[in-house]
């Protein structure tokens, strides 16, 4: 059983905190992706696990196995980088072989190992080329066969599709994939493209300033995430965060967001616990709407804004609204044709799914 | 439109003078640069040209005026003399013996000090330690000590060690004051190489050791050419630390060389003097014409960002 | 965390310092051991043999009361000034045209730059026979027709420098050449398009904006270039042998001579410290500023 669990994990440079206290544990077949902007401490967590950074505190475990002071090589993992790291003087064949040499493998396995890996990922005319007679994607190809061939209990993955142009990103994107599924190993991940976070996780951990901001399947973190950093780190076009006021109504908690020109809307039927409701009643508020919650409807709808559109963005399947609403520019994910600039609209809103977050720490409010 | 195309073509011919104007000005403009160039190269072959055409000369020939003209004879004997009888002050053996001390003294110190360099710049860029940069900084000054601040007491040292005046001697002095030289080389070339790299290697179970063998001297090819031709010119051009710590016998060539051409008696001869001086400078000339590329790479090296 | 990590993870750990450990013992030792040693003996009244007594600047007193010293600061003062000049600007003017898209570019700056391969010896020796006044250049010219031209610098002791200066010019160029073509090659060629198509002409192009642009390869020029000077030695000795009489004496001949020669250790070490602190005053800050911007440019 391959399971990783880091337990109050810390990082120091000195005086210098890069990480504190990150715990998170995932099981057999997971594919943790951890997810954040450069400088948020995903790499080092990564290469801690790795064995490649000393753990300054607390403890990582690998398949129920404390692992602080192994080094990589015992520690049973394989790692894909992010410029690959091919051997640059080596035929793909050695670089594949390598490992094994080293672990004093037999030739007749180590053969075998390397025509299983590159079977799998198509690669077979490629095994006496160097590095530098290779293209990006067969790069990308090789250095995860060299991982391949280790038949490690965690594959490691940093950063590696972000070397790689647009169209041939997706396409490894869907091989990861592929792979993960064929393979089963538990793998973790480090992007700072919350695209393929959604895309490939099974578990996402959204990471800012050495601390997990939120630990959850990509859906969840996608529909109700953590905090206000989370909410617009994931998902494109961000979710918009309104400034607005919670009031209770017969009850029932109702969102005021002030609309330049206009009425000031009112929004009901917001999930939300009546003890929040009692707290927040009153007070400054933060609403969270993804932009593909506003449809257009009619000016008599109930639960809508009726706003002055600015701009529109034709993105080929929908279009982008760009509006005032609350004091901050908002965007709204309509179908083609549905709005026009400097018209006025009556955008309705899916309530249910809306999320509030506390105005001061930017928590979410459940 | 016709109206249009007749201001079209009254306005054309100014435009098609100053075409030509400026395709003329552009071609005397070429005119002067390639010609500037040729004057500058005639000017820094001529020396050599001295060298070689004097070096085949008879001596009389030389006496009756003709410096810079092609030699009415060719003869080879002052090759002959320089290589094998001239006389140094104390001896008359020729440039050979010493020719033959400085091969012997370059090359274990080219090999030394390329070795510890590649080391040395592998440690420094790929194991980085708290100080490691400190100690780069250190090395780095020895790349411009002014070697008489030193040669007192380096000296002495060789004394105490009994290595005075010996070869070996003067092979351990250019090996500890190449190093800082040749740990330059070595630390700017492994810098450009990714430290993933090592990381993958170490995930594959590569020691300290097996990187530094397996990956990373295959690939530094090129920059153990650049510092073995650098090293090699160096300690074969020197002349302050064998003159100073080596001596009769064991002096390498250029001392020779200089021994020999200021050694006075009779009539001069020049041809002799050329043809020692050519003999000292073919083994680093030759290195320059097959491996140039690289020499100027040690050279640019200097500019220490490299 | 104290934990017990495995022997061999720790022996790993500390392979890298100890292999490193030896080169810096080796450097620490013969350079800046040495050089304190150097200072100490210049403190002390050592002549033939190093004697390790004290007595003040004393010897820094001698030798700024020696008049050969004299001679040797202001031929290193003169020389510097025409070497740097020269070399900066005959290099740079090297590199602008063979930046043009010449055609035989690759065997002129081969030709321009052999002399760099040569040593100064050789160098000496190829231009003391070129500028021997009875068989060379003037001989050359007189024999041509122009029987009143004199060229016989290196006889003249007020002349004699300057001899030193072409050769020395002659051998550097390609180095600074090569420096100043790398970082011609550096610039980005679309500046120079943009000024075109405003109208600029080639030369204010690069007296505007190329030259200025090229002010790291300035830097690294004049200072390799005035370590060069400062060292300068086996030229001087091939070339002149600081003759006539003491009139091309420089600091490095004056302190072999001092040692080697005159039996005045203390005068010689102390001319060394002289050099040392010149050498360091110039290369120290210049070695901090570049290793402090690849610092930075990490």
């Amino acid at each position: 059983m391959s399971t990783l669990e880091i337990d109050r994990a810390r990082k120091l440079y000195g005086e210098l905190e890069v990480l504190k206290e990150v715990s998170i544990s995932i099981g057999t077949g997971d594919f943790l992706v951890l997810l954040g902007p450069s400088g948020c401490g995903k790499s080092t967590l990564l290469n801690m696990i790795a064995g490649l950074e000393e753990i300054s505190g607390g403890e990582i475990r690998i398949a129920g196995k404390v692992v602080n002071d192994l080094s990589p090589k015992d520690r049973d993992i394989a790692m894909v980088f992010q410029s690959y790291a091919l051997y640059p003087t080596m035929t793909v064949r050695q670089n594949i072989e390598f490992g094994m040499k080293i672990r004093r493998v037999s030739q007749a396995e180590r053969d075998k190992a390397v025509k299983t890996a590159a079977d799998l990922l198509q690669m077979t005319h490629l095994l006496d080329r160097k590095p530098s007679q290779l293209s990006g994607g067969q790069r990308q190809r090789v250095a995860m066969g060299r991982a391949i061939v280790r038949q490690p209990k965690l594959f490691l993955f940093d950063e590696p599709l972000s070397n790689l142009d647009a169209k041939l990103r997706v396409d490894m994107r869907t091989e990861i994939k592929r792979l993960h599924a064929r393979l089963g190993t538990t793998i973790v991940y480090v992007t700072h493209d919350q695209i393929e976070a959604m895309t490939l996780a099974t578990r996402v951990a959204v990471m800012k300033d050495g601390v997990v901001q939120h630990l959850d399947d990509p859906q969840s973190v996608y529909d109700r995430p953590a905090n206000v950093y989370v909410a617009k780190f994931v998902g494109s076009p961000s979710m918009n965060i309104i400034p607005a006021r919670l009031e209770v109504e017969d009850g029932r908690p109702v969102a005021a967001i002030d609309i330049p020109g206009a009425a000031t809307a009112r929004l009901s039927g917001i999930s939300l616990s009546s003890q929040a409701a009692a707290k927040y009643a009153g007070r400054s508020i933060l609403v969270g709407i993804r932009p593909e919650l506003f449809s257009v409807a009619g000016e008599q709808a109930s639960q809508a804004l009726t706003v002055n559109i600015d701009v529109v963005e034709p993105t080929g399947p929908d279009t982008l609204a760009l509006f005032q609403a609350g004091g901050v520019e908002v965007t709204a994910r309509v179908p083609p044709r549905a709005v026009a600039a400097r018209t006025s609209a009556t955008l309705a809103v899916d309530t249910g799914k809306i999320v509030l977050f506390d105005a001061d720490n930017e928590q979410r409010i459940d | 439109m016709a109206s249009n195309a007749a201001s079209l073509a009254s306005n054309s011919t100014p435009l098609a003078t100053k075409a030509a104007s400026f395709r003329r000005q552009h071609r005397i403009g070429r005119a002067v640069i390639y010609g500037s160039l040729f004057f500058m190269a005639a000017f820094y072959l001529m020396p050599l040209w001295v060298m070689i055409t004097t070096s085949v000369k008879h001596l009389d020939e030389i006496y009756a005026g003709s410096f810079i003209g092609l030699p009415q004879q060719i003869s080879f004997d002052a090759w002959r003399t320089a290589w094998s009888e001239a006389c140094n002050g104390t001896a008359c053996k020729g440039l050979k013996p010493y020719f033959i001390n400085s091969l012997l003294l370059t090359i274990p110190a080219v090999i030394m000090s390329t070795g510890i360099g590649a080391i040395n710049g592998y440690v420094i860029t790929k194991w980085r330690f708290p100080g490691s940069n400190v100690i780069f900084g250190l090395l780095l000054f020895g790349c411009f000590l002014p070697f008489q601040a030193v040669i007192l007491p380096m000296a002495q040292t060789l004394g105490i060690l009994g290595l005075a005046g010996s070869l070996p001697g003067l092979v351990l002095v250019h090996t500890v004051y190449g190093i800082a030289f040749t740990t330059l080389f070595f630390r700017n070339y492994f810098v450009s190489i990714p430290d993933e790299l090592v990381r993958a290697a170490k995930i594959d179970g590569a020691g300290f050791i097996r990187i530094f063998v397996s990956i990373m001297l295959p690939a530094a090819l090129p920059i153990i050419v650049v510092s073995c031709i650098w090293q090699f010119t160096q300690i074969w051009n020197d002349y302050l630390f064998g003159a100073s710590f080596t001596a009769g016998e064991n002096a390498p060539i250029t001392v020779a060389l200089n021994n020999i051409v200021n050694v006075s008696m009779g009539r001069k001869e020049y041809n002799v003097d050329m043809a020692a001086a050519m003999i000292a400078a073919l083994p680093t000339l030759f290195v320059y014409v097959v491996a140039g590329r690289y020499f100027v790479r040690g050279l640019t090296a200097g500019a220490v960002k490299g | 965390m104290s934990r017990s990590t495995p022997l061999s993870n720790r022996i790993e750990n500390w392979l890298p310092r100890l292999v490193l450990a030896p080169s810096l013992l080796v450097v620490l030792v013969a350079v800046y051991l040495f050089i304190c040693w150097t200072g100490w003996i210049s403190l002390s009244s050592s002549m033939i043999v190093p004697k390790y007594d004290f007595v003040g600047l004393n010897q820094y007193v001698r030798l700024w009361s020696t008049p050969r010293w004299h001679t040797a600061v202001f031929n290193l003062f003169v020389f510097s000034t025409l070497f740097l000049a020269l070399t900066t600007g005959l290099g740079l003017l090297m590199a602008i045209l063979l930046d043009q898209k010449i055609r035989v570019e690759g065997t002129l700056r081969a030709i321009f730059l052999y002399p760099m391969a040569l040593s100064f010896i050789v160098t000496g020796t190829a231009w003391k026979w070129i500028l021997n006044p009875a068989l060379g250049v003037q001989k050359v010219v007189n024999d041509l027709g122009w029987t009143s031209f004199v060229f016989d610098w290196i006889a003249q002791p007020t002349f004699a420098i300057y001899c030193v200066v072409i050769a020395a010019v002659w051998q550097s160029t390609g180095f600074a050449m090569a420096i100043f073509l790398a970082g011609l090659r550096g610039i980005d060629n679309s500046v120079i398009k943009a000024a075109q198509i405003e109208g600029a002409s080639l030369p204010l192009i690069y007296r505007t904006i190329v030259v200025p642009m090229l002010r790291p390869a300035f830097l690294s020029v004049i200072v390799l270039l005035s370590y060069i000077a400062i060292k300068s030695f086996d030229l001087i000795l091939a070339l002149t042998n600081t003759g006539p009489g003491s009139a091309t004496e420089m600091p490095s001949t004056f302190m072999y001579s001092a040692t080697f020669r005159r039996d005045q250790m203390g005068v010689g070490a102390a001319s060394a410290m002289m050099m040392l602190m010149t050498v360091a005053a110039i290369i120290v800050p210049y070695l901090y500023s570049e290793l402090k911007e690849s610092r930075d440019g990490q």
